[in-house]
């Protein structure tokens, strides 16, 4: 496997066992990420997008074939090593959100790291800067039951940045969110892949996100069907020019 | 440390589910601080009671004599061995004579225990004295259990019959100079007690005892004095073994309790997993591996006990006070309860008592929270994450 890729599959294979059949998810998908894309990978629900970065996220294994991030080879990662990886190099985004209830939003987003275990002084400068990167700073004494969709979006793209992560995997960010909280929500992304040089891969099917997206890939079936990048630059919708 | 400040920070979050089972828990752990504590009491009241009123430091037995044979009494009497006497002289040492006899109260008959005490002995807390009467020409002395038992009171008189030395009967009517309260049902119950010199005289048994009490300060009782030595160990052994009994009895409320408090416990780590499935998926994919989410599952649990307790402290030790210095009343009916049982009971709370129970209770919650958290170590991340457990 090449040394300089973020992230590199070869042949990546998922089956589930369903009864007497076998359902493929993923196959032989051959992908490579860099450092700094803004990639996202499209289609239809039940295409293998969540499977793959569920796998690349190292939450689950590959059935078949090799899948390399950071360097470590998460087929034959232990469960605590698996932890490790996400715990420091791997933020994560859900559709929907994942906020840890009990907790205001200053502990949600401090949480990754107490898990690192960083001084109390540094995690609070650390958690503050996130929320201002998501323009949340006054309402870091919340909870999430007081805040709007678009808000605990900004909450846990706070709570995957804050640790200062290579890769963040965004699962469908968008789908809980009107139009308005979505272009935020991703402006805001963008702009820490381009500032910060954080890796966003997506799995999505929303038009506004394929908008912002500088590489798309489209799985179909769980097959790489077509895999396209843009010269143009993030948030510019409608400027995509393949190459 | 990482995951107890995460714990308590999810259990403070949950607030009033936390706060229901935490009073629930404290309830069960001042609960049986609290039995407990009246039945040391009890235990302590009871032995301290019988030494002072019946065993003293210990009691030299006639070689004859069986408390459990009444008709080894006619045989059990004697002269006490130098070694006894002069302990007897020197009042480290009362002697007591008991006699088996019949007190025939009102037409009825009534078998009874005479029993000979010295009037001017020391070393039992019974109101002998009182057999100094010189008024009478045989004084009496009841308890309020006998004096019930047989109808009778202060100034009465009742016909008592006895055996002499030759097995002669003879009989005699005493006067009853008064009826003493007393907690110890052993010298009061089916008992009358009689100046020592005057029943020897009656019954022919001139210098004669059944038993030597010894004094309770007495630390070096001669074992080989010629009689059978009962240290005091040995006589507390029957009420020690009726307290333990009790005490078991007194477990079976207080394992309730507790099993009460630990299916709160359970079902709240049981409905927790369930409630907190995507949870415990979003922990595992922030960083946290399978084993350190049951163990901050089981923490969570585990610091309800400790909360309990603290809980527990606030309101329990100003009413577990107040109950050791106040006491706790007694019903009459308790009476018949087999030992000496006053009017209050102060309980006696140890720090082994509290100290054991604390740990009881902290041991026994991490182990109820920690078997339903195994679960999470068999569940897949990515099924957590979609909110399904295996």
């Amino acid at each position: 496997m090449e040394n300089n890729q973020l992230i590199l599959t070869q042949k990546l294979t998922k089956i589930y066992p369903m009864g007497q059949h076998q359902l493929y998810a993923l196959k032989e998908v051959d992908l490579s990420f860099g450092p700094g894309e803004f990639a996202g990978l499209v289609g239809p629900s039940g295409s293998g997008k969540t499977t793959f970065l569920n796998i690349v996220g190292s939450l689950d294994v590959p059935s078949q074939g090799q899948v390399e991030v950071l360097g470590r080879r998460i087929e034959t990662l232990t469960h605590k090593e698996a932890a490790e990886l996400r715990k420091k190099h791997i933020g994560f985004i859900f559709q929907t959100f994942n906020l840890l209830p009990v907790y205001t939003v200053f502990e949600n987003v401090e949480f990754p790291l107490i898990l690192l275990g960083l001084p109390s002084s540094e995690r609070r400068q650390r958690v503050m800067e996130a929320l201002e990167w998501v323009r949340l700073a006054d309402r870091a004494n919340s909870r999430p039951a007081q805040l709007s969709g678009g808000e605990c979006q900004r909450v846990a793209i706070a709570r995957a940045i804050v640790k200062k992560p290579a890769l963040i995997l965004a699962d469908e960010p968008t789908a809980n969110l009107d139009a308005e909280n979505s272009h935020n929500i991703l402006q805001i992304m963008a702009r820490l892949n381009q500032e910060l040089g954080i890796t966003f891969i997506f799995a999505t099917h929303d038009e506004k996100v394929i908008g912002y997206l500088k590489r798309k890939i489209t799985l179909v079936d769980g097959r790489v069907t077509k895999d396209e990048t843009y010269s143009s630059q993030p948030g510019m919708e409608g400027h995509h020019e393949a190459s | 440390m990482k995951l107890l400040k995460l714990a308590l920070r999810n259990l403070l979050g949950a607030r009033l589910r936390t706060w229901l089972n935490v009073i629930v828990l404290s309830f069960a752990f001042v609960t049986i601080i609290g039995l407990q504590g009246v039945y040391e009491g009890m235990n302590r009241q009871a032995m301290q009671a019988e030494i002072e009123a019946e065993y003293g430091g210990g009691q030299f037995w006639h070689p004859e004599y069986n408390p459990y044979d009444p008709l080894t009494l006619q045989e059990a009497h004697d002269s006490p061995p130098p070694e006894i006497q002069e302990m007897i002289n020197k009042g480290e040492a009362t002697p007591i004579l008991i006699l088996q006899g019949t007190a025939y109260p009102q037409g009825r008959f009534y078998p009874v225990l005479l029993k000979g005490i010295d009037p001017g002995q020391k070393i039992l807390n019974i109101p002998s004295f009182v057999l100094n009467d010189q008024e009478e020409e045989f004084p009496a002395l009841i308890g309020t259990r006998m004096a019930e038992s047989l109808k009778i009171k202060a100034g009465d008189k009742v016909t008592l019959r006895w055996r002499d030395v030759n097995g002669t009967f003879d009989a005699r009517e005493a006067t009853i100079v008064h009826v003493m309260r007393t907690t110890v049902q052993a010298i009061d119950q089916g008992q009358i007690w009689l100046p020592l010199e005057k029943l020897q005289q009656l019954a022919g048994m001139e210098k004669a005892a059944t038993i030597v009490v010894v004094d309770k300060n007495i630390k070096n009782i001669p074992e080989n004095a010629g009689w059978v030595l009962k240290d005091q160990k040995t006589l507390l052994r029957d009420i020690q073994e009726l307290v333990k009994t009790k005490t078991v009895g007194s477990s079976i409320l207080y394992i309730i309790l507790m099993l009460l408090a630990m299916l709160a416990i359970f079902d709240t780590q049981v409905l927790s997993i369930w409630r907190r499935r995507k949870e415990i998926g979003t922990l595992m994919a922030l960083g946290m591996t399978r084993w350190s989410v049951v163990k901050l599952f089981t923490l969570e649990g585990a610091l309800h006990g400790i909360l309990a307790t603290l809980v527990g402290a606030i309101y329990g030790l100003p009413l577990l006070t107040l109950f050791a210095r106040k006491g706790w009343g007694m019903p009459e009916a308790v009476d018949s309860y087999g030992f000496a049982i006053g009017e209050r009971i102060y309980p006696i709370y140890s720090g082994g008592l509290i100290l054991g129970t604390t740990l009881l209770v902290l041991i026994v919650t991490t182990i109820v929270s920690f078997l339903p958290s195994r679960r999470i170590a068999k569940m897949k991340p990515t099924e957590a994450l979609r909110g399904k457990i295996q």
